[in-house]
C-alpha cells in the first residue's frame, strides 16, 4: 500500500454565512475574504503538516493545482513541492499534479518536474490532470471543447521531452517548439510515474491503461459512492487487455479522522466536517461544466459532475459517516473501514485528506499520529501479490542530499581538497 | 413550409432548413440554434427562398473536431453555400450567427453584398462586458434573452424536464455538441479579432437591435453601426436578444430593407 498525505489546503477563515452571501467558492470568490497576513501563517502552517507527516512515515506527501479557489491554495503547486524538498527526506512529492493544459508552452511542466525530480533525489510523482471546468474553463479561459487535444497535445510533448536524448522540433497545433532540449532532464529514467487524476472519463480510463499509468479518482462523495466509478475503470482494465489488475494502477482520495473512540471523533472534527462541505464544496452550478469540456461518449455514461450538487448542506455527522463520505472513529472503525474501501475499491494508492477544512494544525496533528502509529500499520500488506509492482510509485535514489545543518554553530571549514590553490605565476 | 434536408461539404454532413420562394436568402442561427417550426424561418419563407445550415454539433450537422477558430467556421460556412449552389445571397445571421455572418462578409468583401445582423456577436467593450453565457443555469438564461421574461420563460421551459434522466442525458449530450461548438467561437470572451477586419465589409448591412437585449446591449449596436461604413441600425422596441421571436415583423421589415 502506499498512503499519501493530501493537503488541498483550503482557507479556514470563510465566514459562517459564506454559503448565503457568495454564490461560489470557486471562480468568482469575493477576494475580500482573503488576507494575506493570516495566510502566511497558514501557509506555514501546511507545509508544517506534510512535513511532519514525513516524520510519520507515510510514503507520499501530496498537493495539486487549484486555481481561485477557497479551498485549494495552491495556484502553482510546484512553488508548495519546492519547498517540500528541503524539509522532507523520505515521503514521495506526490504533485497531483500540474494542468499540462494550461501551461504555455507545456515544455515548462516537463522542466519544473524535472527540476523537482532532482531536487527531491527521484521522489517525484507527477501528476497530469486535465483539470476541473473551474479552473480550466472559467479560470484560464481554455475553450471547453478544444482542451482535451490541448491536454493531448501537451502531454505528448512533455513525455518525448522527457526521454528523447536529443533536442527534437514540436510542431504541434497548440505548440511550435523549433529547439526542444530541457535541461535538466528528470532524475527518474525513463520518467517519473504519473498518476492522472480523473472523474469518471471513460476517454481517461483508456488513456491510463494504454500508458501504463495510474488513474486516481479524487472524489470527495466517500468509497461507497466510488464502487460504480471505479468498477467501471477495472471493467475497462480487462476490457482493453491490460496485462493485470494491480491495485496500484488505481488511487482514491478518502477524508478521514481519527480518534481514540467514535464518540471522540464526532466531538473533536465534526465543525471541521461541516465546514468543508458546506463552505468549501459550495460550488455555483453553472461553473461545473462548461458545455463541451465533458465528451458526449463521457455524458452518454452517466457518469455526472462531482461539483455543484446542492445536497452537502442536508448531511449530519451520522450520515457523512454512513454514507461512506468520511471514514472517522478510533482506530479500529477507521482501519475496518479502510479494509472494506481498499478491498471494495481495489486500490493501491490511497491519498488520506487527514486535513481538513478549517481543523487547526495541532488537531490535524492528533489525527494524524493517530493514523499513522494505530491505522497504517495494520493496513501494510493488504496486496502482497504486488508488493514489487513499482510502475506506478517512484524510484529515489539511494543516497540523496541533506540540507546542510545551517545554524549560529555552523562555520564553513575548508578540507585539503577544497582548499584555494595558489596559482604559479608564469 | 420548412424541410429538413442534409448536403454534403469538405468538412462533413450539413444538415439545413429549406422553404419558400423568392430571392435566395441565408439564415445562420444563434448559441441556441433553429428548428423547422421556428415562427422567424416561416416568416421568412413567405418573401425568400430560405436556407438555414446548422453548424457542426446542431441538429444532424456531423461533429467536426478540424473546426477549430474563426477562420475554419467562416470557410466551411463558405463551403456550404457553394454545396447548396448558392451565390451572394442576402446573408443574415442571428447573435452568433451574426458574428459569422460579419466573419463572411469582412473575409470576402466581394462575395457578400448583402447583409443583416441581427443582435450579433463578435465585438468587446471592457465597459460593456457580455454576461458570461456559458455559466448561466437554464433558469437564468430568459432574463437575458428576452424582453418580456415571463413569455421568455415559459417558452423555454416547456416539455422540460431536469429531473428525468431519460430527458436530462439527451439534454446535455444536446448541450455539449451545440454550446461545444459555439463556445469556439464565443468562450470566454465572444471576440475573435472582428474589431481588426470589419472595416473590410463592403456589403450594404442593415443592424436590428432589441432594445432591451441584456446579452449584447445597445453600445454593441453603436460599435457595429460606427465599424460598418453605411451601415443602418434599426432598433426594435419591445424586444430583448431573442428579437427575431418577440418581434419578428419588426425584424422582417428590417430586412426588407435590403431589397
Amino acid at each position: 500500500m502506499k498512503f499519501t498525505w493530501f493537503n488541498l489546503m483550503p482557507w479556514p477563515y470563510l465566514p459562517d454565512d459564506f454559503r448565503e452571501k457568495n454564490r461560489s467558492v470557486w471562480v468568482d470568490i469575493d477576494s475580500n475574504l482573503y488576507d494575506p497576513v493570516r495566510g502566511h501563517v497558514v501557509y506555514n502552517d501546511y507545509l508544517d503538516l506534510l512535513e511532519y507527516a514525513d516524520t510519520l512515515g507515510f510514503d507520499g506527501v501530496g498537493i495539486n493545482e487549484h486555481h481561485q479557489n477557497g479551498y485549494g491554495l495552491m495556484p502553482s503547486p510546484n512553488i508548495m513541492a519546492a519547498a517540500l524538498t528541503r524539509r522532507t527526506s523520505k515521503a514521495a512529492v506526490v504533485v497531483l499534479g500540474n494542468s499540462i493544459a494550461l501551461y504555455n508552452p507545456p515544455i515548462r511542466v516537463a522542466e519544473e518536474f524535472a527540476m523537482l525530480d532532482v531536487m527531491s533525489g527521484g521522489r517525484l510523482v507527477a501528476g497530469f490532470p486535465v483539470g476541473t471546468s473551474m479552473d480550466t474553463n472559467f479560470c484560464y479561459g481554455q475553450i471547453p471543447a478544444l482542451t482535451r487535444e490541448k491536454y493531448a497535445e501537451a502531454h505528448d510533448m512533455i513525455i518525448r521531452a522527457w526521454t528523447e536524448d536529443k533536442p527534437f522540433a514540436f510542431n504541434g497545433r497548440y505548440n511550435k517548439l523549433r529547439h526542444v532540449n530541457i535541461w535538466p532532464k528528470s532524475l527518474q529514467k525513463p520518467h517519473p510515474p504519473i498518476h492522472i487524476p480523473g472523474g469518471g472519463s471513460v476517454e481517461t480510463y483508456d488513456f491510463c491503461i494504454d500508458n501504463t499509468y495510474s488513474y486516481s479518482y479524487l472524489s470527495f462523495s466517500g468509497y461507497l459512492r466510488a464502487k460504480a466509478l471505479l468498477a467501471g475503470y477495472w471493467d475497462q482494465v480487462v476490457k482493453r487487455n491490460a496485462p493485470d489488475t494491480s491495485p496500484y494502477r488505481a488511487g482514491f482520495a478518502q477524508t478521514v479522522f481519527v480518534a481514540e473512540t467514535d464518540a471522540e471523533a464526532e466531538r473533536l472534527y465534526s465543525e471541521h466536517a461541516f465546514y468543508f462541505y458546506n463552505r468549501c464544496l459550495h460550488v455555483f452550478a453553472g461553473f461545473a461544466d462548461a458545455p463541451g469540456y465533458r465528451t458526449v461518449k463521457t455524458i452518454q455514461s452517466g457518469a455526472l459532475n462531482q461539483y455543484g450538487r446542492p445536497e452537502y448542506p442536508k448531511l449530519t455527522w451520522k450520515d457523512l459517516v454512513d454514507g461512506g463520505y468520511i471514514i472517522a472513529g478510533s482506530p479500529e472503525t477507521v482501519r475496518q473501514r479502510f479494509e472494506d474501501l481498499i478491498k471494495g475499491l481495489n486500490v493501491g494508492n490511497i491519498f488520506l485528506l487527514l486535513h481538513v477544512g478549517n481543523m487547526p494544525k495541532d488537531l490535524c496533528m492528533y489525527s494524524t499520529k493517530l493514523f499513522a502509529e494505530k491505522v497504517m500499520p495494520h493496513l501494510r500488506n493488504m496486496w502482497p501479490d504486488y508488493d514489487d509492482d513499482n510502475r506506478f510509485w517512484c524510484s529515489p535514489l539511494a543516497e540523496r542530499a541533506q540540507p546542510a545543518p545551517l545554524g549560529p554553530d555552523f562555520a564553513p571549514a575548508l578540507t585539503s581538497a577544497t582548499q584555494p590553490q595558489m596559482v604559479p605565476a608564469k | 413550409m420548412i424541410e429538413n434536408k442534409t448536403v454534403q461539404t469538405p468538412k462533413g454532413m450539413v444538415e439545413y432548413l429549406e422553404g419558400g420562394t423568392g430571392p435566395d436568402l441565408v439564415f445562420l442561427h444563434g448559441t441556441g440554434g433553429v428548428t423547422a417550426d421556428s415562427p422567424f424561418l416561416k416568416a421568412l419563407a413567405t418573401k425568400y427562398h430560405v436556407r438555414a445550415p446548422f453548424l457542426p454539433g446542431y441538429g444532424e450537422s456531423e461533429d467536426n473536431p478540424e473546426i477549430r477558430d474563426m477562420l475554419d467556421v467562416t470557410l466551411h460556412t463558405f463551403d456550404v453555400l457553394d454545396a447548396l449552389g448558392v451565390s451572394k445571397p442576402i446573408l443574415v445571421g442571428h447573435s452568433l450567427g451574426g458574428m459569422v455572418a460579419a466573419e463572411m462578409a469582412a473575409v470576402a468583401p466581394n462575395d457578400v453584398d448583402r447583409l443583416c445582423l441581427i443582435a450579433a456577436a463578435g465585438l468587446w467593450i471592457d465597459t460593456y462586458p457580455v454576461p458570461d453565457m456559458f455559466s448561466l443555469l437554464p433558469r437564468e438564461l430568459p432574463e437575458y434573452l428576452f424582453h418580456d421574461v415571463a413569455a421568455g420563460t415559459a417558452l423555454m421551459t416547456s416539455n422540460v424536464s431536469m429531473s428525468d434522466p431519460k430527458f436530462l442525458i439527451p439534454f446535455l449530450v444536446r448541450n455539449a455538441r451545440q454550446l461545444g461548438m459555439a463556445g469556439k467561437l464565443l468562450f470566454p470572451i465572444p471576440e475573435r479579432g472582428l474589431k481588426d477586419r470589419i472595416h473590410r465589409i463592403k456589403a450594404r448591412t442593415v443592424l436590428v437591435w432589441g432594445d432591451s437585449d441584456r446579452m449584447f446591449p445597445a453600445p454593441y449596436a453603436q460599435a457595429f453601426k460606427a465599424a460598418i461604413k453605411g451601415s443602418e441600425l434599426v432598433s426594435v422596441p419591445e424586444a430583448g436578444h431573442m428579437v427575431i421571436v418577440e418581434q419578428t415583423p419588426a425584424v422582417m421589415a428590417a430586412i426588407g430593407r435590403l431589397g
